[in-house]
């Protein structure tokens, strides 16, 4: 489903990515570590298409309609549209527009690229509420402003939610799990692990193991300076927790 | 709401584009030669046909505005302006008193207003909104004047008012704008040569939008039009303004008045959608938009509302004000500013209140890109006889990129205690983050930047009749599309 092939990326002049190359299938979740700086957060933004980070070389492929295509070159919304998903570690306040409404426009924007039918208020009020049901997520700031003077954990959960809404096939989760206390990371993993499906996969940013207790990966990657030095299974970040990052960063 | 007319499309207002609007129409003009005196207003008074107390209070204006200096005191500077370079008169040819019927009217200047999505003649015109389209300095066509002759509704050019209904022109004219108030105000009353009158007798529900659109066309002419407005006692009448005018290098001066009447338990709303010539991206050219709008809340339970988008104009300096005289009577001003290039907007709003349990509401939005000016300017008076006087302003700025400016001048003058008055600021930022993050849900950068001004505008678009919202909002987004991110 996805293919990185040997990337090399930069944000500001700086090469953050050097020869990063990654493979995930439909129906995996892969953990990426790495300590700070190591280029996790430049990885999900390089995948979603934000314009300040540039690829230098190498390729990102994606399955498009059944054929694998470079989207180095597309824009953001179109690498949403056709199902790339960033859960964003700092979300975006947007004033004056309301989660609802936000949410179907979203849904709409997709929809309408698949040629689906566009959903009216009404009908997008009773799935958005279901969601939010399957997701154990109070309904009330549905009508609040996005992610204005939201809690950490409820942002988070708002993002979760997006994801919910939108099903997408990649996503990407950046550092969900920063700034959260328990109670809320288990109810975002519980949201994640429901989203789980043979036709999707994700991409699981994280700096520590704690998350990968409620979400098991199939694959862990070490990221450091850029490329991914080593990879295994869930135990790989069982004993990162143990012994940190020094022991593979010298090795 | 205006309706679709018969050809399905939707009244545009003029209003969508890079600026598409700065074409010239080549049409013979019947102008005065440029400059100002005392027998250039005899000429224009003459051209009207106009009672004799016309003439006396136009020159009445004119001694006024001699002694007065132009003002130089808002947060913006100009160019003193040359008035014995400008035009005071310009007309189509064919039409010296202004045309007694569509067909009289030159054909390319109806061609002008169906480019601007005016359709003037009996065939297309539009069912929901009657029009009054003003041509430089005359009115060139009013449509739909019989349907509202028969619900006693007057809407005329206001040089036929003259002639049609003397005194209620001679009992109105200046009675909110008085010919002494302002520098520009003044000069408007002396020259000016058309506009729009409307009176809804008592009790009459205007069933349509009244709209009067102005085109300036002709070179170095200034647009100096009057529009008066009376709603009689429990009358309501809503009614709608556009403005556009060519591409030129030079700056075009446009000083016009409103005057505003709403008697007892009369609402009046009034909704502007200014996209005048703004001038290139280094700021030549453009149209000096100095308009002096206010309306008198003469009867008790009275209501005006303003309602405007500002999107265009080299310089828009502009205060549409209540006077808030009867018990119980409210004002309210709802205004969208959006300046980008060089443009400079000064706008704002004056709530005076005399009467008691007299109420105003004001909610600006100024939006702010390129390296350009807007400030907010208000002021809410509470004078000592408005007993519960109350007043919520909300002042929200919001700035796309580094270089713009935003100002806010609130100020507030209370002589009654029992007064209630609520004042909220913001400013913000359209972020390159926010168009990123609305993005990655799959809107498109022109889906993402709307989203973004009308959630930041909603509380003013959703006052403007539908249509007219949005082509307020595909407006706002051709104006800032490549300004952010």
């Amino acid at each position: 489903m996805l293919n990185i092939r040997d990337l090399y990326a930069s944000v500001e002049g700086n090469q953050i990515l050097q020869g990063l190359s990654l493979s995930v299938q439909a129906g995996e979740v892969h953990a990426i570590m790495g300590p700070n700086g190591s280029g996790k957060s430049t990885l999900s933004k390089i995948l979603a298409g934000h314009p300040q980070y540039k690829v230098d070389k190498g390729s990102i492929e994606f399955d498009i309609g059944g054929t694998m295509k470079d989207i180095s070159a597309f824009e953001p919304d179109q690498r949403a549209r056709e199902g790339i998903f960033l859960a964003f570690q700092y979300p975006v306040e947007v004033p004056g527009v309301s989660t609802a409404l936000f949410l179907r426009a979203a849904y709409n924007a997709v929809a309408r690229h698949h040629g689906l039918a566009e959903m009216d208020p009404i009908d997008f009020d009773i799935f958005v509420r279901e969601k939010m049901k399957i997701l154990d997520m109070d309904a009330k700031y549905i009508d609040r402003p996005v992610n204005v003077d939201f809690s950490g954990g409820e942002k988070k959960r708002n993002e979760i939610l997006q994801m919910a809404v939108l099903n997408p096939r990649l996503s990407i989760l950046d550092e969900t799990d920063s700034g959260l206390d328990v109670d809320s990371m288990r109810i975002v993993a519980n949201g994640v692990n429901v989203l789980r499906g043979k036709r999707n996969a994700m991409l699981v940013i994280t700096h520590y193991q704690r998350l990968l207790n409620y979400i098991r990966p199939d694959f862990v990657h070490i990221l450091y300076k850029g490329r991914i030095i080593k990879s295994g299974g869930p135990e790989l970040a069982l004993e990162v927790e143990n012994r940190g990052y020094d022991w593979l960063i010298k090795a | 709401m205006p309706e679709k007319n018969e050809s399905g499309k939707l009244p545009e207002s003029g209003l969508t584009g890079e600026y598409q609007y700065g074409f010239v129409t080549d049409v013979g003009a019947d102008s005065a030669p440029k400059g100002l005196d005392k027998d250039r207003i005899r000429f224009i008074s003459a051209k009207k046909n106009e009672p004799e107390f016309m003439l006396e209070w136009r020159l009445k204006a004119y001694d006024h505005w001699l002694t007065m200096k132009e003002p130089h005191w808002a947060h913006f500077s100009y160019p003193p302006i040359d008035y014995q370079s400008i035009s005071y008169y310009s007309a189509p040819k064919k039409s010296s008193s202004g045309p007694s019927s569509l067909a009289e009217v030159d054909q390319e200047v109806v061609r002008t207003f169906e480019r601007l999505g005016i359709p003037l003649s009996e065939q297309k015109r539009l069912t929901g909104v009657a029009v009054d389209a003003v041509f430089d300095s005359v009115s060139v066509g009013t449509t739909h004047q019989k349907e509202l002759e028969q619900l006693g509704i007057i809407f005329c050019p206001i040089s036929e008012a003259m002639t049609k209904c003397p005194d209620l022109v001679r009992k109105y004219l200046g009675s909110v704008v008085p010919v002494t108030d302002n520098f520009f105000a003044a000069l408007n009353s002396a020259v000016f040569t058309d506009g729009s009158f409307c009176y809804i007798p008592p009790g009459v529900r205007c069933p349509v939008e009244l709209s009067t659109y102005f085109r300036i066309n002709a070179k170095d002419t200034g647009q100096f039009e009057r529009t008066l407005l009376v709603a009689d006692k429990g009358s309501y009448v809503s009614y709608l303004e556009g403005c556009t005018a060519p591409v030129r290098d030079e700056n075009q001066l446009h000083a016009a008045v409103v005057e505003l009447i709403a008697l007892d338990d009369a609402q009046i709303k009034y909704s502007t959608v200014q996209n005048w010539y703004a001038g290139d991206k280094e700021g030549r050219g453009g149209i000096y938009n100095f308009v002096t709008k206010r309306g008198k809340c003469s009867g008790r339970n009275s209501r005006i509302s303003w309602t405007q988008v500002e999107a265009g104009s080299a310089i828009t300096w502009k205060y549409p004000s209540c006077i808030l005289l009867g018990d119980n009577s409210v004002g309210e001003f709802y205004s969208v500013a959006l300046t980008n290039n060089r443009m400079v907007a000064d706008t704002g709003t004056k709530m005076i209140h005399i009467g008691r349990n007299t109420r105003s509401t004001i909610v600006s939005k100024g939006i702010s890109s390129d390296f350009s000016s807007n400030s907010y300017r208000g002021l809410v008076k509470v004078l000592p006889t408005a007993q519960n006087a109350r007043n919520f302003s909300q002042c929200d700025s919001m700035l796309v990129g580094n270089n713009c400016s935003a100002n806010t001048f609130p100020y507030v003058e209370v002589e009654n205690n029992s007064a209630t008055l609520e004042h909220e600021a913001s400013t913000s930022r359209i972020s390159a983050d926010q168009v990123f993050y609305l993005q990655s849900r799959g809107m498109s950068k022109e889906e993402a930047i709307s989203l973004l001004i009308n959630g930041f505008c909603k509380e003013v678009f959703k006052q403007l009749p539908l249509e007219f919202a949005v082509e307020a909002v595909k407006l706002l987004e051709m104006k800032l599309e490549g300004s952010v991110g």
